[in-house]
């Protein structure tokens, strides 16, 4: 119980940080870009007096405040979920905008981490198992090498090869932009065909991970006196391979798996820019186009907060699949 | 030689393991001064770089950049950023890798662009790893608040997306490569800081640190001369993978055009190409070059860790699986 307090303590911690890096970044910045931004912000329309007053305490311009009371006033705002307003959708409030995308990016990325996961745990397993065959050495190079493309590279190409000389799939946009948006088939569809290459591109970066992971873990595990035992005792190979091997050495990838679900709302930010996708990432490249610094912010924060969150939650998953941890962690 | 290698090894693979008991041989080593005793640190590395096939031709690849990065430049005599009426141009004799929207050679572009790249990933690799060293070992020494202040900090930022909040701070400050270096630094130096304060933790205790303090010597030279030379594999592992991680980093920052665009660099030329829509133009010659330059040299970097990691556990080494045992179940 006191682990877990701690535990509550530092991601609260965290939180804390993150939003106090966010009130101090723009404070320091040289040339002072949050004024400028307000001004073009104030030419591009009347703001509500509320609005403008949340965003004079997050960037502390246009005020006589003192820092510390502009300090509480952020967070007061920020604890009632105001963001404040967007530049480059004006008048929208950051938060809004972040909502609308945010539903593509989770459905896009918890898709393809789920493929990704159970894939690469699979192939890790055959691999250990059947290691120094053709499949583990050649898929071992073959992993390092796509482990150190840069993503965005990555959905560079296959959108130039599928989307471009074949013209396969769509170019950009996450759903047919003629259609309305709805629960008919139509548009689901669409929505699914044109996701087909932005999961694609997060399935073949992320699966290193997972499969170098499973792999090492696995044989690691395969040579515990436990698994010859059971190989001794004649049980079939399948089952010596999945309930007694890799039932152990898949620890490691489930707390991985359980931080992927976190990082999905930043993980994957370059794809969504190069396929228009519209998530997270896209609102992103539009932030630092525009310089919208409150969008910028907002999104920065909600990432952190999912990050965290993620965290959170294995750290609890260790400890409940872990014996181990749960019982150096209380002496 | 043999106790000092098992030694080096042995720290990276289990931060975690009580202190071995100190051979004859082992306190003979230690009782040596601290310069010969990084010099048989390197002299340890070196010896497993030739020896493990992994290490070898990542380092080979490592290399052949640093020499492009260095000589490169001086065989190339246009200017990368010259404008010509040959635009969009396919490879060809004149211009190797052909040319942008705007004419510019490709080729001059990719290679002087390898000189900033590898420059400033590397300098901003080193930077992290010293950050990382300083604040891990600081923090991993003298415990108490100290240690619970800077372990809390290194936490947050470890648990922090370093991606998103570099892009946050570079959008602020003005552009330019060392913008780029600095918010990579200040976002990515707390992975390194977590290990090498508990290999530290685990360090400070042993005979020799005792024996040291005994002696009189000032703390700094306790952290840095007699426990740092201990942890060299660490930091070595460390700064290749931060390498890695650098120039990727700045390439994807560079990407999204919060670099300084007329800075030829690999991360530029992807910005130039998205942003001409070399992709929609057909022009794959402008955005492939640059991407297999980062992922050839990320292989390299990540093979000569994949080997510090077998060097270091030695279960993973092909070599060392007993055939015998494999077979058994091949035939089950």
């Amino acid at each position: 119980m006191r682990h877990l307090f701690r535990r509550v303590f530092f991601y609260l911690m965290a939180i804390w940080i993150a939003i106090t890096l966010n009130f101090f970044i723009p404070r320091l910045a040289p040339g002072n870009p949050a004024q400028a931004m307000m001004t073009r912000l104030e030419r591009r329309g009347p703001i509500s007096p509320a609005a403008e007053r949340a965003l004079e305490a997050a960037f502390g311009v246009n005020t006589s405040d003192s820092i510390w009371v502009q300090y509480v006033k952020y967070l007061n705002n920020m604890l009632h979920g105001d963001f404040g307003i967007s530049y480059v959708q004006y008048p929208v409030p950051v938060t809004t905008i972040i909502a609308q995308n945010i539903v593509w990016t989770i459905l896009l990325g918890a898709v393809a981490v789920l493929i990704s996961f159970f894939l690469g745990c699979l192939f890790g397993i055959v691999m250990a198992w059947k290691r120094g065959s053709v499949l583990d050495t050649f898929l071992s190079p073959a992993m390092t090498f796509l482990s150190a493309i840069p993503y965005f590279w990555l959905a560079l190409i296959i959108l130039y090869f599928f989307g471009f000389t074949l013209n396969w799939f769509p170019f950009a946009d996450g759903y047919d932009t003629t259609l309305d948006m709805g629960w008919n088939p139509d548009f689901i569809l669409s929505a699914l065909y044109h996701a087909i290459l932005p999961a694609l591109t997060i399935v073949l970066s992320s699966i290193a991970g997972w499969m170098l992971v499973m792999r090492n873990s696995m044989i690691t595990t395969l040579s515990e006196d436990y698994v010859l035992m059971a190989d001794a005792k004649g049980l079939a190979r399948g089952r010596v391979m999945f309930l007694y091997a890799a039932r152990n050495a898949i620890l490691p990838n489930v707390t991985g798996f359980a931080l992927a679900i976190g990082s999905i709302v930043g993980g994957q930010l370059l794809t969504e820019i190069v396929f228009s996708y519209p998530g997270i990432g896209f609102s992103l490249l539009q932030a630092v186009q525009g310089q919208d610094y409150p969008l910028l912010q907002g999104i920065f924060l909600i990432i952190a907060l999912a990050v965290l969150g993620a965290n959170f939650i294995a750290d609890l998953v260790y400890v409940a699949l872990d014996p181990r941890v749960r019982q150096e962690r209380s002496a | 030689m043999g106790t000092s290698s098992s030694q080096f090894s042995g720290s990276a693979s289990s931060p975690a393991l009580p202190p071995p008991p100190p051979e004859i041989a082992t306190l003979d080593a230690l009782r040596r001064p601290w310069y010969e005793r990084l010099g048989r640190g390197v002299q340890t590395v070196w010896q497993q770089v030739t020896r493990n096939k992994k290490v070898a031709v990542g380092t080979v690849i490592v290399l052949f950049f640093i020499l492009v990065a260095i000589l490169g430049p001086f065989f190339i005599h246009t200017d990368p950023n010259r404008l010509s009426d040959n635009a969009q141009a396919a490879p060809s004799a004149a211009h190797w890798l052909g040319t942008t929207a705007v004419g510019q050679d490709i080729f001059s572009q990719l290679v002087v662009g390898t000189r900033s790249s590898i420059f400033w990933g590397l300098l901003t690799g080193i930077s992290v790893t010293v950050l990382s060293i300083a604040v891990g070992l600081v923090s991993g020494y003298f415990g108490g608040l100290t240690d619970e202040v800077l372990s809390l900090l290194t936490n947050v930022f470890l648990v922090l997306p370093a991606l998103p909040l570099a892009i946050v701070l570079a959008s602020y400050f003005p552009r330019g490569p060392a913008t780029v270096a600095l918010v990579i630094i200040f976002t990515s130096w707390s992975w390194g800081a977590r290990v090498l304060r508990s290999q530290t933790l685990s360090m400070r205790s042993r005979e020799f640190v005792t024996a040291a303090r005994a002696n009189g010597e000032t703390t700094w030279r306790l952290i840095f001369f007699e426990i740092f030379p201990n942890e060299i594999s660490i930091v070595a592992a460390n700064f290749v993978s931060t390498t890695l991680y650098v120039i990727l980093a700045s390439a994807s920052l560079e990407f999204l055009g919060l670099g300084d665009a007329n800075n030829v660099s690999w991360g530029s030329m992807f910005y130039w190409a998205q942003r001409d829509n070399a992709l929609i133009s057909g022009l794959w010659w402008w955005f492939i070059p640059p991407g297999l330059c980062i992922a050839v040299l990320g292989a390299g970097l990540s093979l000569i860790n994949f080997g510090i990691d077998e060097i270091a556990d030695p279960r993973l080494r092909k070599e060392r699986m007993p055939r015998l045992f494999r077979k058994k179940k091949v035939v089950s």
